[in-house]
């Protein structure tokens, strides 16, 4: 195999990779949690602050048939996030269950949500201390849409 | 060196019952130079198998997922054990594996651990890999370069040559929100890397995700493939062997001929069938009609390439 020769170029992964830590430097609001850290990788979160009172949201998204989720909280199931579009009140923590058997994620492009690959069962949470409204979707199946609008 | 192969026969019978599963799957034969497509599973194989002169030869696997869990397959070690043994039992040693990418099903360090660890005990030449999105799901692939791209083969794309045969492996799963997409610098890079070659040079393109538009909606397409393919135009063979749907399919589009293969873990459905491209579990006793490796050889003066896709053993 003495013939193979090797050409090697690789600088948009250098900046894309740069890119991403720019956003998520640029992001000052929230603390993203997420227990990426462990060597399974699995997200499931022990240590996020809650808040002493969590808010409930105050105009909830339009109800879907599906799995009830009730305050903060977003299912992702048969690759959607449900519901698709969360109100909460500055200051509330949102929390993501994956309920497929396929690996899930929460990452917002613009914003400061960046969950590691969620298998089933494994929950992310993000605390989001500044209004607006944070799009995000999941980067194994960019199809997947959601958005958390966040109120003062 | 890799050229003393075999005189005996390839065994041709195994192709037959591929398409058992696959319903209207399609494999190519080569036939005095012309690209048939042919239904998988009819009374013979016309000539499908990798003839005895071909090379360089290879093999592509894909799709391994290790770490899953879930009732699809429940033992995806296994299943990709099984097909290392299948390669490793080949009649004639192939000069290289190329892997297409979601090694790993999680991108964890262990994951990449086990698969390297795994591959390693390939009896060939060299092993390949590109990374599919799951290898690349939450770090834009630092991960996957960190297990894959140290040594001898470098990180990200890159293109090697074999026996005049020249081989270009692209990376269409870093892009945050496209999926797949190839991105300007490696458009760039492909142009410089086929500008001195010869239109006569036969050019394989790997990548994880399809380069052509297999079913967009499900993320099963590169959008902006079309840069790179209009840079292959002016040669006379081109190749592109992608992973990512679980599943065979070929098609021709001009001087283009791509071949998906399918997966050692789990079936997908077929483009649009069901909301999402979930994993698909068979009734018991099916899922190694779904599962497979892939053969493919080139052959001096033959415009497409052998190739011979193999249910896994």
């Amino acid at each position: 195999m003495s013939e193979i020769a090797v050409r090697t170029r690789w600088p948009g992964a250098v900046a894309m990779a740069g890119g991403l830590m720019l956003l998520l430097a640029a992001c000052g609001g929230g603390t993203s949690h997420a227990a990426g850290k462990s060597p399974s990788g699995a997200a499931s979160s022990k240590t996020a602050p809650m808040p002493g009172m969590t808010m409930p949201s105050g105009s909830s998204a339009p109800a879907t048939q599906a799995a009830p989720v009730a305050g903060n909280a977003v299912s992702i199931k048969g690759f959607a996030f449900v519901p698709a579009t969360l109100t909460v009140h500055a200051g509330a923590t949102v929390t993501w269950t994956n309920d497929d058997e396929e690996p899930h994620t929460v990452t917002s492009g613009k914003g400061p949500l960046r969950s590691p690959a969620m298998d089933a069962k494994a929950t992310y949470r993000h605390r989001f201390a500044r209004p607006g409204t944070y799009d995000y979707i999941c980067t194994i199946h960019p199809f997947m849409h959601g958005t958390v609008v966040v109120k003062p | 060196m890799s050229g003393e192969h075999a005189a005996e026969g390839m065994s041709r019978r195994g192709l037959l019952r591929h398409g058992a599963w696959f319903g209207g799957a399609v494999v190519l034969a080569v036939a005095g130079g012309e690209v048939v497509s042919k239904v998988v599973g009819d009374a013979d194989d016309g000539g499908g198998g990798i003839p005895d002169d071909a090379s360089p030869r290879f093999v592509q696997v894909s799709d391994s997922h290790l770490g899953f869990k879930g009732p699809a397959n429940t033992d995806v070690t296994g299943s990709f054990s099984r097909a290392i043994a299948q390669i490793n039992a080949l009649d004639e040693r192939p000069d290289f594996v190329i892997h297409t990418g979601d090694l790993t099903h999680l991108a964890t360090p262990a994951q990449f651990d086990q698969v390297k660890q795994m591959m390693g005990t390939l009896k060939t030449g060299h092993v390949w890999t590109v990374p599919g999105e799951h290898d690349s799901v939450d770090d834009a692939g630092q991960k996957y370069r960190t297990a894959f791209g140290a040594g001898s083969r470098g990180d990200g794309w890159y293109s090697f040559d074999v026996r005049g045969v020249h081989f270009i492996a692209l990376v269409n799963t870093l892009h945050l929100k496209k999926l797949g997409h190839l991105g300007a610098d490696q458009v760039d890079f492909v142009r410089k890397d086929v500008a001195g070659l010869s239109s006569d040079t036969p050019v394989v393109v790997f990548s994880h995700i399809p380069l052509f538009a297999m079913y967009p909606n499900w993320g099963w397409g590169t959008d902006d493939a079309a840069q790179v393919l209009s840079l292959l135009r002016r040669f006379s063979s081109v190749t592109c062997l992608n992973g990512h749907v679980h599943q065979l399919f070929t098609k021709t589009e001009g001087n283009v001929t791509f071949h998906s293969a399918t997966t050692t873990a789990y079936p997908l459905p077929h483009p649009g069938d069901g909301p999402a491209p979930a994993p698909v579990t068979l009734p018991a006793g099916r899922l190694r009609d779904a599962l497979g490796v892939r053969e493919v050889g080139y052959v001096k003066g033959r415009r497409a390439l052998a190739v011979k896709d193999r249910r896994l053993a």
